[in-house]
C-alpha cells in the first residue's frame, strides 16, 4: 500500500469545522503534558483558567474586555490574509489607532463638543490604523516589497512611537511621573456596558456580521478570493489586483486602528504603557482558527481572551506563571496547519505494485 | 582605544548573533524553505542556554542544548511546511509565536525558588572577549582580536559556509533543490531529505545565534530580549543575496547601527531614546526597499526560484 495524497476540488465543509476543534483540542492536550513535566495538575490548571474566566460576571466581563481588541484586529488580519497579504502588524496599527484618538480625545476638546468628540476621536483611529497599514501596502504594490517585514517592523516603530509621545511631550504633568498621558474628558469616553466591558463589543460583532455579507455579496469580496487563489488568474479577468490590495489593508487597518481607538476610549481613557498586551499577534492565530471566516472570528476571539484571562488567573491564584495562555495558543497553530492538509487533499490509498497512472489534481 | 575602534569592537559582539542567524537561514532558504520561526527560535535557544549556564557553569552544554531545541523546532517547521505542505509563512509564524510563549514561559518557571522560579536577574556562566596580544593593539584591525570564541568561530563559519554552498557537491545539491526541485529529484537528488536536513541545520544555527545574546552580548535572560532581531535576519538574508560571504555586511551595519545608538545614548544625546531604538527597524525596512528596488533595476532574480512553495510530486 502507498499514501497518496489527491487536491480536493472543493474545500471540505466538515474539516473545516473539524480541524479548528480537534486542533483546540490537541494544543489543550500538549500543554497539559507541558504542565504536568513542571510539576503543575493539568486539570485543576484548566479548571482554573476556565473559571478564572467564564466562571464568574467579573470574570467573563474581563475576558470580553480583551475579546474586543481581538474581534477587531482578528477581522482585521483575517481579511488581508485572504488576499495572502501576510499583515502581521495589527500590533502596530492598534497603537497607531490608539495615538491619534488620544490626540483627538486630549486637544480637540474646546473645539468639538458633546459626543461628537468620541465620534471623532474613533474616526481618527480608524483613519491612523489605516493610514499605518497602508504604508506597507503601498511599498508592495508600488515597489513589491516583502510585507511580512514591513509590517513587522512598522510595530515596533509604532509602539516607540507612542512611547516617545507618552514619556515626552504628552505625558500628565499632574502624573507623579506616571507613564501615561492626561486622561480625556468624559465625553471622549466610550460607554461601558459590564464592569470594564464596553460598546465596542458592538462595534465588532457588527463589522464581522457586515465583513461577512460584504465578502460573499459584493464586487470587491469577489475580487479579494479571486486575487487570494492567483493574482495571475485576476489580473487575466481584468482585476486592479494593486487597487484592491490597496483598499483591502487600508480596511485592515482600519479595523485595528478602531480596536486602538475603543482601548484608549473604553478601558484606560489615556494613552498609556500597555495599549496592546500582543493582541495583533494572538490575532494571527485567530485569524488562521477562524479559517479567514469573519462569522467565525468573534467566536474564537473570545475562546483566545479566555485563555489570556485564564492565565492571569493562575498566576494570581497558583503562581503560575501567566505566560501559560501563551504556551497554549502558540500550540494550536501546529495542529491546524498539519490538518489543513485534509481539508484540501484527499488522503487515498493506492496498491505498491500498481503505479498509479493518473492522480487527478483539482487545481 | 580610539572612537573607531571601539564602536567596531561593539558592531562585531552585536553582530555576531546576526551573522550565525543569517547563515542558517540562508542554508534554509537555498533548500526552498522559508522558516519565519527565526525570532522564536532565537528566544528559545537563548533562554534554554541561559538556564543551562545558570545551573551548570558549563558553556559547551549550553551550546549544545541551545542547538538541540533549535533543531527540534526547525523539525516542526520541517514537518508541518515540507510533510504537511502547510503554508510556510503561516508554520513559521506559529514557531514564531509558539517559541516567543514558551521562552517567556520558561524564563518564569526555570528559575530557582530563591528568585520566584524566574531566570530574570539571575547571573551565569557567560563567555568573554579573549584579547589577542599584539593583533589586538593594531587600530581598527584591533576589534576583530577583541571578541569571544563564539565571534571568532564566526569568522570561520563564513567562508566555510561559503565554500560548502558554493564549491562542494552536496551545496550544488542543496541550491538545486531550492531552485529546481523537480529536476533535482528526476537527479536523484532525495528533496524532501535535504529541505529537512538544512531546515534543522538552519535552526540549530539560529538557535546559537540566539544563545550567543543571552551569553555574551546581553548575558542573561530578559523578556523579549531579541527585540525583533530573528526578523531583523529575515531581511539581511534578502541583504546578502542568499550568499553566507555577504552576511557580514548586513551583521556590520546592523551591528553598527546598534553599536552607534550604544554610544549616542552614553554621550547623553538630545534625540529622544524612543527615536534612537527606531533605527534599526526604520533600517530594514529602508534595506529592503533598495534591495527590491535595486533587484528590480538589474534584473537579477533575488532568492531560490522555488522558495516558500511546497514540493509535491503528485501535483502538476
Amino acid at each position: 500500500m502507498k499514501m497518496v495524497f489527491e487536491k480536493r476540488k472543493n474545500v471540505s465543509i466538515g474539516a473545516q469545522f473539524l480541524v479548528p476543534i480537534i486542533s483546540f483540542l490537541i494544543s489543550l492536550l500538549l500543554s497539559g503534558i507541558m504542565l504536568a513535566v513542571f510539576g503543575s495538575n493539568p486539570f485543576t490548571t484548566f479548571a482554573a483558567m476556565f473559571k478564572g474566566a467564564f466562571g464568574s460576571m467579573n470574570g467573563f466581563s474581563e475576558t470580553l474586555v480583551k475579546a474586543i481588541p481581538l474581534m477587531l484586529t482578528g477581522l482585521g488580519v483575517a481579511l488581508a490574509f485572504k488576499l495572502k497579504f501576510w499583515n502581521i502588524g495589527a500590533e502596530g496599527q492598534l497603537t497607531m489607532g490608539g495615538v491619534a484618538t488620544a490626540w483627538v480625545a486630549l486637544f480637540w476638546g474646546n473645539g468639538i463638543q458633546g459626543p461628537l468628540l468620541l465620534v471623532v476621536a474613533l474616526l481618527a483611529g480608524c483613519v491612523s490604523g489605516a493610514l499605518w497599514a497602508g504604508i506597507p501596502a503601498f511599498l508592495k504594490t508600488r515597489l513589491k516589497v516583502d510585507e511580512t517585514l514591513v509590517t513587522l517592523m512598522l510595530n515596533y516603530v509604532a509602539i516607540l512611537f507612542s512611547e516617545y509621545l507618552y514619556y515626552g511631550p504628552w505625558r500628565d504633568p499632574k502624573g507623579y511621573g506616571f507613564p501615561g498621558s492626561a486622561p480625556f474628558p468624559e465625553n471622549a469616553w466610550l460607554p461601558r456596558i459590564a464592569g470594564r466591558a464596553h460598546a465596542g463589543l458592538f462595534f465588532a460583532i457588527a463589522l464581522a456580521l457586515i465583513l461577512w455579507i460584504v465578502l460573499r455579496r459584493t464586487r470587491w469580496g469577489f475580487e479579494i478570493s479571486i486575487i487570494g487563489a492567483s493574482p495571475k488568474a485576476a489580473r487575466y479577468q481584468g482585476i486592479s489586483v494593486e487597487r484592491t490590495i490597496m483598499l483591502t489593508m487600508l480596511v485592515s487597518g482600519a479595523l485595528s486602528g478602531l480596536a486602538g481607538a475603543c482601548e484608549v476610549t473604553g478601558i484606560s481613557h489615556r494613552l498609556q504603557q500597555g495599549l496592546s498586551l500582543g493582541y495583533g499577534n494572538t490575532a494571527i492565530i485567530i485569524a488562521w482558527m477562524s479559517q479567514l471566516n469573519p462569522l467565525a472570528v468573534p467566536f474564537v476571539s473570545l475562546i483566545m481572551a479566555g485563555i489570556m484571562v485564564g492565565g492571569d488567573q493562575v498566576q494570581l491564584m497558583m503562581g503560575l506563571p501567566s505566560a501559560v495562555g501563551t504556551v497554549i495558543q502558540g500550540l494550536i497553530l501546529f495542529p491546524m496547519l498539519a490538518g489543513s492538509l485534509f481539508t484540501e487533499y484527499r488522503v487515498r490509498w493506492i496498491k505498491a505494485d500498481r503505479k498509479p497512472v493518473c492522480v487527478e489534481g483539482g487545481a | 582605544m580610539d572612537l573607531v575602534t571601539s564602536i567596531l569592537t561593539i558592531t562585531i559582539r552585536a553582530g555576531t548573533s546576526l551573522v550565525l542567524a543569517t547563515i542558517g537561514e540562508i542554508l534554509t532558504e537555498r533548500s526552498g524553505i522559508l522558516n519565519l520561526g527565526i525570532e522564536g527560535i532565537m528566544l528559545m535557544g537563548a533562554v534554554t542556554s541561559f538556564a543551562v549556564s545558570y545551573y551548570t557553569h558549563n558553556l559547551v552544554l549550553a551550546l549544545l542544548v541551545a542547538a538541540g531545541v533549535g533543531a527540534m523546532l526547525a523539525a516542526i517547521h520541517a514537518f508541518l511546511s515540507v510533510t504537511m505542505r502547510a503554508n510556510q509563512v503561516v508554520s513559521g509564524l506559529s514557531v514564531t509565536l509558539f517559541g516567543t510563549g514558551f521562552a517567556s514561559f520558561l524564563g518564569q518557571r526555570l528559575g530557582p525558588a530563591s528568585n520566584n522560579f524566574r531566570l530574570v536577574g539571575l547571573k551565569g556562566a557567560k563567555f568573554t572577549p579573549i584579547i589577542v596580544p599584539g593583533l589586538s593593539d593594531i587600530p581598527i584591525i584591533g576589534a576583530i582580536f577583541q571578541q569571544d570564541l563564539i565571534s571568532y568561530s564566526m569568522y570561520l563559519l563564513v567562508p566555510l559556509a561559503w565554500f560548502f554552498l558554493f564549491k562542494t557537491r552536496p551545496g550544488l545539491w542543496l541550491r538545486s533543490v531550492g531552485e529546481d526541485p523537480k529536476t533535482a529529484d528526476a537527479m536523484g537528488i532525495d528533496v524532501i531529505k535535504t529541505k529537512y536536513r538544512y531546515t534543522i541545520i538552519g535552526g540549530m544555527l539560529v538557535a546559537l545565534g540566539g544563545a550567543h545574546l543571552s551569553l555574551s552580548y546581553t548575558p542573561g535572560w530578559a523578556e523579549n530580549l531579541t527585540g525583533g532581531r530573528g526578523w531583523i535576519v529575515v531581511a539581511l538574508v534578502i541583504f546578502s543575496m542568499w550568499n553566507p560571504a555577504r552576511s557580514i555586511w548586513g551583521a556590520l551595519l546592523f551591528g553598527g547601527i546598534n553599536a552607534i545608538q550604544f554610544r549616542l545614548q552614553a554621550s547623553g544625546t538630545t534625540i529622544p531614546a524612543s527615536f534612537l531604538n527606531m533605527a534599526p527597524y526604520l533600517g530594514t525596512i529602508l534595506v529592503l526597499v533598495l534591495m527590491t528596488w535595486w533587484e528590480a533595476l538589474s534584473k537579477k532574480v533575488g532568492g531560490p526560484a522555488e522558495l516558500g512553495n511546497a514540493y509535491m510530486r503528485e501535483d502538476k
